[in-house]
Formats: C-alpha cells, structure tokens, sequence
C-alpha cells in the first residue's frame, strides 16, 4: 500500500468543468466558500459558454469555475490550475492548456469512453496522450457515474436525477484531495436544499462517499494543504460577486441619502443579475421597473431622478449605446444618475459572455455635443459596492450622470467582501432647494462648485421645466443666445472637473522609487498587482498606479505620472486608456500592453512584458 | 403631500407659465393648451404636484406653457420617463404629450408598453398627421398617398389607427377630442384625468403650415355635428344637427338611421358603453369612417383596472409585511459570513 504525502502550498488554483448542466458552478462556489470559511483568502471567476444547453459532451457546452486560495493576499483567480476536476472529455479538451506541470486531474472516468471522445473531436482513445499531458500530469480517474449511482441505489430517483448529484461526488474528492472537512459544505448545503430533505440527504451521501473514496483510493497522490491566511484583516467576511455587490452599493447609498432606490433595466449579459438581485430587494422598498427596451430602462430612471429619487440603470456594451441620447438628456437636465456598465466583448454583440475593457472611450465620449459625464471604474468583485455607492454618492450631490464601468470578469466574479455597517459608510447631502430660497430656477446653481439646487416635484414653489434643450444661465428659460451656449457649455464641463476636489488621490503601489510605472484601471486591478508584486520580489522595481476615477483624473495623476521615465498602459482593449491619457498628461511617453480576447491577462504574461520592458 | 382639508378652487390662470406660446398663429395646440390650463384648474390637482413630461415635436413645446412641473425631453421616450415619475411618485398627476410622430413612429414601442402596463398617466396624442417641427415630412398616421415632403409622389404607407393601436395594446382609455370643439375637448380631458390607468386622448389638431385642414371635413362648423358623433358613456348614440340620426347595429356592423324614417324610434339606438371589457363595440366606433358614417369623439373606452403603480407599490407593501429584512444592516447579516 503506497503512502499519501501531504503538501503545503501557499495557494492553489482548482478548476472545475464540465457540461453546462453538470453543476459545475455550484461545486466550485461551494467548495470556495468553505474554504473561506476555513479561514483561506479566496477569489473566483465563472466561465460559462453562450449557449444556455449546448449539446452534452461537445465543446460548445464547456463550463468551467475556478477557485484561488491562498495563505496569503490574492488577487486574482489564478492563471493556471493546480488542479483540473473535468466532467468530460470535452472538458479536458477546452481546459488542457490551462493546467501546470506537475498538476492533477480528476476526470469522470465513465465517461472518458468512444463515444465521449468522438464528440470532443478527440482522434484516439487516448486523449491525455493526444493533448501531450499525460507525462506531467498526475491523473485520478474516478467512476464519477457509476459511483454515484451506487451511492444513491436505495433512494427510489430516476437515473436523470441521481446523475445530477455526480458533483457532489467530485466535491467530495476535491475536499479529500485538499484535506478539508465536509462539515461545511453540508452546512451548505442545508441552506440550499433545506425545503427539500430527499435531495439534501441524496447531495450529502453522494459528497461523503466522494470523500471516502478518496480517502480508500491509497494512491501515490499528493495531497495538499493551504494555510489560514493571516494577512486578511480581521473581520466579519462573506463571498460577493461584483454584480451582486454593486447592486448593494446601490442600496447602501438610497438608505444613506435617505432616497428610494428607482433601477430602470433591460436584461443583458452579463449585466442582469445587478437587476435581478434588486428585483429580489422588495423588502428594502427598491423599485425595478423591467422595461420594455435598453432606452426605456434609462429614460424611466431619468424619470425616478426627475421625480427625486436615486436612480440607477444597469447594462453591457450594446446597451450603453442605446443609452447614449438619454446620458445627453442627464448631462443637459443636470439630473442625478448611475449607469452601471458591465462590459463585455464587442463590438456589436461580440462576445456576451466575456470580458473586456472596451467601452471606455464610449463612455467618455459616446454622445452628441459636449456632454461630459462621470466615468469610474470599480477593481475587483468586493470593490464594485464600494464603486457603486461613491458613484451615487457623486451623481446626487454633484447632479451629474456617473458611468461605473465593471466588467465581466469581476461581474460574475468573487472575492472576500469584509461587511460594512452602514453608520460606517460616508453621509449622502444632495443640494437640494429649500423652504426660503427665492428665485430658483432649473439652472440656479452653487456658484463655487457649479451644482444645480435640486427642486423635487411636489413641493410647492419650486415648479420649473427642465428639458434638453440649451437653457439661459441665469433664468433656466429655453435660449439659443451664442455667449450663453458657451457659458453652459463651460460651467457643465467645470462642475464635474470640479468634483476632482473631492476625490482621493490615486495610489502608488508596488515600489515607490521604481524603473517602471504600470497604468491600469478597473477590473485589471489584480492581475497587475500580482504581477507588479512578483516582479518586485524579484528584486526588480516596478510601480502601480490604478485608476478607478477617469472622469474626472484624481488631482495628483498628472504628476504622479510624470514623475516616472517609463510607462505602460495595461488594458484590455487597444488602448483606450493609454489615448485618454495622452490627451491630458503631456510630456510622457505611454507605452501600452493590450489584449482583446475576451478573457482577463494572466499575471504571467504581465510579468514577462514587465520584465522585457525592464532590460 | 397630504390631503389638504381645504381644496384650494384653481383657476387656468394658475397652470399658465411665464413663457411666450410659440406655435404658429393658428395652430390647433392653443385650443388643447387652453383646454388643458382649464380642466386642470377644474380636476384641482396644484400645479406642484403635477408634472408635465413631453417629447419633442411642437406640440410636446407644451411643457414650458404651463406652470407646474415639467420635463421636455428627447424625441420619443415621454412615455419611458413618464413611466419612471409615476412609479417612483405615485402621488404626483402625471401627464404626457406627444405628437404623431414622436408617439407613434420613434416612441411607437414605449406607447404601447405604457398603455400595456396600464400606467396612470394622461397622454395628448395631438394627431395633425404630419411632421410640423421638421417642417412637412409625412407622419405614421399621413393618410396613404398623401403629398408630403418626403413623398413627393404620394405616400405608400399605411397609417396607423390610435384607436386600434391603443386597444391592441390592451388599453383601459381611450378618447378622442377635437381641436376646435372645446366643450367635448374638455370633457374627454377631464374623464381622462379622472382615470386610473393609461389614458389616451388624440387630439385631433390642424397644422395650417404644413398639413392645412387635414380635420376640416369634421371641423367646419356648418358640418361638423353630421359628421361627428360625441359619445357619452350611458347615453344614446345620437348626432345631427337636428339630433335625429343614430347608430344602430345592422349585423356585425354599425349602420346610421335617421329617427323617425322606416319606423326608426330613439329607443332602437344603440345606448354607449364605455366601461364594458369587451372592445369589439368600442373598436368599431372608434374606426367608424366618413363620409358614410360620423367620427366618434368624446370617451370611447373607460374601463377600471389595477395600475402597474398600485401593483408596484402593494407588491411592495406586501413583501415588506412579511419581510425578515427591514434595514440595509439586516441585509448584511442575512449572508453566509465567517470570522477571518
């Protein structure tokens, strides 16, 4: 009998992937969720195909969860997997490339048959042999079907329900594999399946068989162990996806202004679950009104605004461009609004269920005359609440239309999510128009920080017209007078570069006296930090600045990026950022690093840019 | 906003704003302007909590006449946005106007969503069946083979019936006035600003510049009680100059007889009713044609339903009763979390 070793890591990336049925994603959840619970740094990223059921087994219908753990600060889902779990032979096929030397893959043996393998487009029977990975790879085949079937003879379900459960079986394989108790995925699942006590007992028998067959395999398999990470700062954490959190951040900022939240949507991937977990929030009084057409989920919101209320619409690329006539109206009505863009690949419908950085400049500049908006962009999953609450923040108090751009990536997304209090989260104070002010109109405004008084439909003596139409500055009336345009034209661009006062100024991370400055912003966040990290541990000196407020810069961007000899932009699109930039930080030359695939960089490939550029 | 315990009488001078009227001297938008200033001051809802969302086109220019709350806003989407102020607050009087064009051709998909959705808003469809503000091009209800600037030879379209369309989209309101007939305009605005639910009122306005007596076979004073009928709900369906002729059913279809000719008595005219569910009645008097028969204004349908604003707001209610979560922090605590 061989001896199992057990080895510690300081993280781990496990992928999970099957059939889009296959239950994949719920394994990977579960399985990152307890090990948070253990105390590891997590970090999680879907991919799913476009297809809702692609036909079972080809590559089309491919889904994959991966899970980075850590000991330490992480920063990303990983590059590539420690450890591969596939429910398929297509699976195998789609995710060969990213697995390591030296790894694991657990594979469902029933169904690595002829039949598997033709419809994977495999051209033997053997397919770890044909992809070139059997030599470096540690297989563990595993009966995932027949297993399961054994577990659950005595339950009396269909076979069609019994095979549903062959990830938990897998679950239960991985948790053996990572020396973690199950204890915690059956507390898991309780939650899930809680109404449902056939199929929560069925879950938790096949999960601990799973676990047990491991533990009786006696293979001459490493196992391996990840420490509780001790650079989390202490607290009460969950696990939130970046679309979840930035429909709390919405909430959050409705109770702290003390204003009913109003979200008018269109479903759109990968932008719906925000309107779906709002949709849920009846409890909190959120008003979601599905409307009949990307325009329309504006245009209503702007309605909500209007009517003085915090309002907010939800989309991707396509939609945003729907959208752009009514961002027009926002700026020229000076009316409070948040237009939460996830992005994806483009253009046109491109790829809706990827990632990508490329409606930047449509968010600058996407729209009729000089219209200038907010544009920021939330980091990482956790941070898009933080994002989305500082965009109504800015919205309300500013009386401006605030882009959040956040994307696929860290949309769909997880990462650990300390819990806010919402005594703990800064005051929301609109300027609205009060009792005794005389003579306000619909352009009467702060002279200092140019904002709007807000006057709020159905209070008395505040009635006015507001519309799209170019206004005079000092009486709110319709007017065409050339000076006057130009004036508003002015004072709409100074109030949101006057907002710059308010906004903290952009970090400098990695090593401070550095050879290389690296530019990003958005979602790229952990990527680049990763890489930046790694670098610098090297001994070499490289320097981050994010971005997560475009539009305005942060007062201190200009110099902060000047003060460095050289400098890449990293984006992913063709160099949007790096263009804007360019036309407001004279005197640098801005290297870019680019990729447009519809998928996140690798902090690899970072790195070896890096260290290139570095020579 | 409380129920005042002394209802204030409003006048039309009240609703009137500051602003210079812009239209063309003789537009049939100042008799619905009129009217609207009038019925307001008559429904009694203060200016303050009335809103006024329109579109672009001349008429939705209506906005800035009048002294309540108002939101002029881009070609097509009033619906869209009225949508948005209603269900955010209830409590306001919400009305919207449009034009042909801007409700028909751009906003044609936000019109009937709206009306679908049985949101309580008021809309002015003003129907002069052109293109005024782009200066002459056909509209979606240009009757077929008209001579526009855009179809110089006639255009080959097929125009949309309001009616239809409303009804179509499962509307509760539908009524129709005349520019130059203030009393029944009126009256329809007022039964409209009395319904819960979408209320579509077309205007039926003469363009003298660009479309000059598109209406003036119903308008003409000498002609015009022959050629229209002003529907009552209740009343019987009787029109005329000398009131004796009347709508009968003949078949499947409507059929004018005059009172007292072939043995025809008031009691075998049709009685209006605009509350009934069933539209076919009402479908027909809406599409009736001349010269053979008389135009239908006034109230056509008028039929109680639940507003999509009152479901919100009880769906709302509802869950909130029964509702663990009752503060942001709840929320908080509601999700799966672990000491770190």
């Amino acid at each position: 009998m061989e001896k199992t070793k057990t080895t510690e890591l300081d993280n781990v990336v496990i992928r999970f992937s099957g059939d889009s049925g296959d239950g994949m994603q719920l394994t990977g959840t579960l399985f990152s969720n307890l090990s948070a619970i253990l105390g590891n740094e997590i970090s999680t990223f879907p991919d799913f195909p476009s297809e809702i059921r692609a036909p079972q087994g080809t590559l089309g219908g491919v889904s994959g969860f991966q899970v980075h753990l850590g000991s330490s600060k992480i920063y990303t889902p990983g590059d590539d997997a420690d450890v591969l779990v596939v429910m398929n032979p297509a699976a195998l096929k789609v995710n060969a490339k990213a697995i390591k030397k030296g790894g694991v893959i657990i594979f469902d043996a029933d169904a690595f048959v002829k039949s598997g393998f033709e419809k994977a487009g495999f051209k033997t029977e053997n397919p770890f042999e044909e992809l070139g990975v059997s030599d470096t790879i540690q297989l563990i085949p595993a009966p995932l079907s027949t297993m399961t079937q054994e577990s659950l003879k005595d339950f009396g379900f269909e076979n069609k329900t019994v095979l549903r459960s062959k990830n938990m079986f897998s679950l239960g394989l991985v948790c053996w594999l990572f020396n973690r108790p199950i204890d915690h995925a059956i507390h898991f699942l309780e939650n899930k399946f809680g109404k449902k006590p056939d199929l929560l007992h069925a879950n938790v028998k096949v999960l601990t068989d799973g676990y047990n067959y491991g533990n009786n395999l006696h293979l001459a398999i490493n196992t391996y162990f990840v420490e509780k990470s001790h650079d989390t700062p202490k607290g009460k954490y969950t696990s939130i996806s970046g679309n979840k959190a930035t429909a709390w951040g919405l909430i959050a900022a409705s109770k702290k202004a003390g204003l009913e939240l109003f979200l008018g949507s269109y479903p759109i991937t990968p932008a719906t679950d925000i309107m779906q977990e709002l949709s849920l929030r009846k409890d909190l009084g959120v008003k979601v009104v599905q409307a009949e057409d990307e325009i329309a989920g504006i245009t209503s919101a702007l309605g909500a605004a209007f009517a003085g209320r915090l309002a907010a619409t939800n989309t991707s690329g396509p939609g945003l461009a729907l959208k752009s006539e009514a961002i027009g109206l926002a700026v020229m009505s000076e009316l409070p609004i948040v237009i939460v863009d996830v992005m994806r690949g483009g253009p046109s419908t491109g790829l809706p269920t990827k990632t990508e950085q490329t409606d930047l400049l449509q968010a600058l500049y996407g729209r009729n005359g000089e219209s200038p908006a907010v544009v920021m962009a939330a980091g990482t999953p956790d941070d898009c609440f933080h994002y989305a609450f500082m965009a109504s923040k800015i919205a309300l108090e500013h009386m401006t239309p605030v882009i959040l751009l956040t994307d696929a990536f860290i949309g769909n997304g997880t990462s650990l999510w300390k819990l806010p209090k919402l005594a703990d989260l800064p005051e929301i104070n609109p300027n609205y128009s009060k009792p005794g002010m005389e003579g306000i109109n619909v352009t009467s405004r702060d002279e200092k920080t140019k904002v709007r008084y807000w006057s709020i439909p159905g209070v008395e003596g505040f009635g006015h017209r507001n519309g799209g139409l170019e206004k005079d500055y000092n009486t709110g009336s319709i007017s065409t007078d050339p000076i006057n345009h130009q004036k508003m034209v002015d004072t709409r661009e100074a109030k949101i570069q006057n907002i710059s006062n308010v906004l903290p100024d952009v970090k400098l991370e990695g090593d401070k006296d550095a050879d290389l400055l690296v530019i990003g912003w958005g979602g790229t966040h952990g990527h680049l930090m990763s890489a930046v990290n790694t670098i610098n541990k090297k001994g070499q000196k490289v320097a981050l600045a994010h971005f997560n407020y475009i539009n305005p810069l942060p007062k201190n961007a200009v110099k902060l990026i000047q003060g460095f000899k050289k400098v890449v932009v990293c984006e992913l699109n063709s160099g949007q950022f790096a263009t804007y930039l360019r036309s407001k930080v004279p005197g640098v030359e801005f290297l870019q690093y680019n990729k447009v695939q519809g998928q996140p960089f690798t902090a690899t490939e970072l790195e070896e840019h890096f260290a290139t550029l570095l020579k | 906003m409380e129920t005042k315990e002394l209802k204030i009488q409003y006048t039309a001078k009240d609703f009137k704003s500051d602003q210079y009227v812009r239209w063309c001297p003789g537009c049939g938008d100042y008799a619905v302007l009129s009217s609207l200033q009038k019925v307001m001051a008559d429904v009694g809802v203060p200016p303050h909590e009335t809103a006024i969302i329109s579109g672009i086109g001349c008429s939705s220019r209506l906005s800035y006449y009048m002294s309540s709350y108002g939101f002029h806003t881009i070609h097509g989407r009033g619906a869209a946005i009225a949508t948005g102020v209603k269900v955010a607050n209830p409590k306001l009087s919400v009305w919207q106007i449009t034009g042909d064009g801007d409700c028909l051709a751009i906003g044609g998909n936000h019109f009937i969503h709206s009306v679908r959705r049985n949101i309580d808003i008021n809309v002015l469809l003003f129907n002069n069946q052109i293109y005024g503000l782009t200066k002459g091009q056909y509209s979606p209800t240009t009757q077929k083979g008209y001579v526009t600037k855009s179809s110089p030879f006639g255009t080959v379209e097929r125009p949309f019936r309001p009616a239809e369309l409303t009804i179509g989209a499962r509307g509760t309101f539908f009524g129709r006035l005349l520019d130059v007939d203030l009393k029944n305009a009126q009256m329809t605005m007022t039964a409209a600003a009395n319904h819960k639910g979408t209320s579509i009122v077309e205007c039926l306005v003469n363009c003298v510049i660009f479309n000059d007596g598109a209406h003036s076979w119903l308008s003409e004073k000498e002609f015009r009680a022959d050629r229209t009928i002003v529907l009552e709900h209740g009343k019987r369906m009787i029109f005329g100059k000398d009131q004796n002729k009347g709508l009968v059913l003949d078949g499947f279809n409507l059929k004018v007889v005059t009172i007292g000719e072939n043995g025809v008595t008031e009691d075998d005219i049709l009685i209006h009713d605009a509350t009934s569910e069933d539209t076919t009645l009402q479908m027909k008097l809406a599409l009736m044609q001349g010269p053979e028969m008389p135009i239908a204004l006034g109230v056509i349908r008028d039929v109680a339903d639940e507003t999509y604003d009152e479901a919100v707001t009880k769906q709302i209610e509802e869950v909130q009763a029964k509702a663990k979560i009752k503060t942001f922090d709840d929320l908080i605590d509601s999700c799966e979390q672990w000491e770190m």
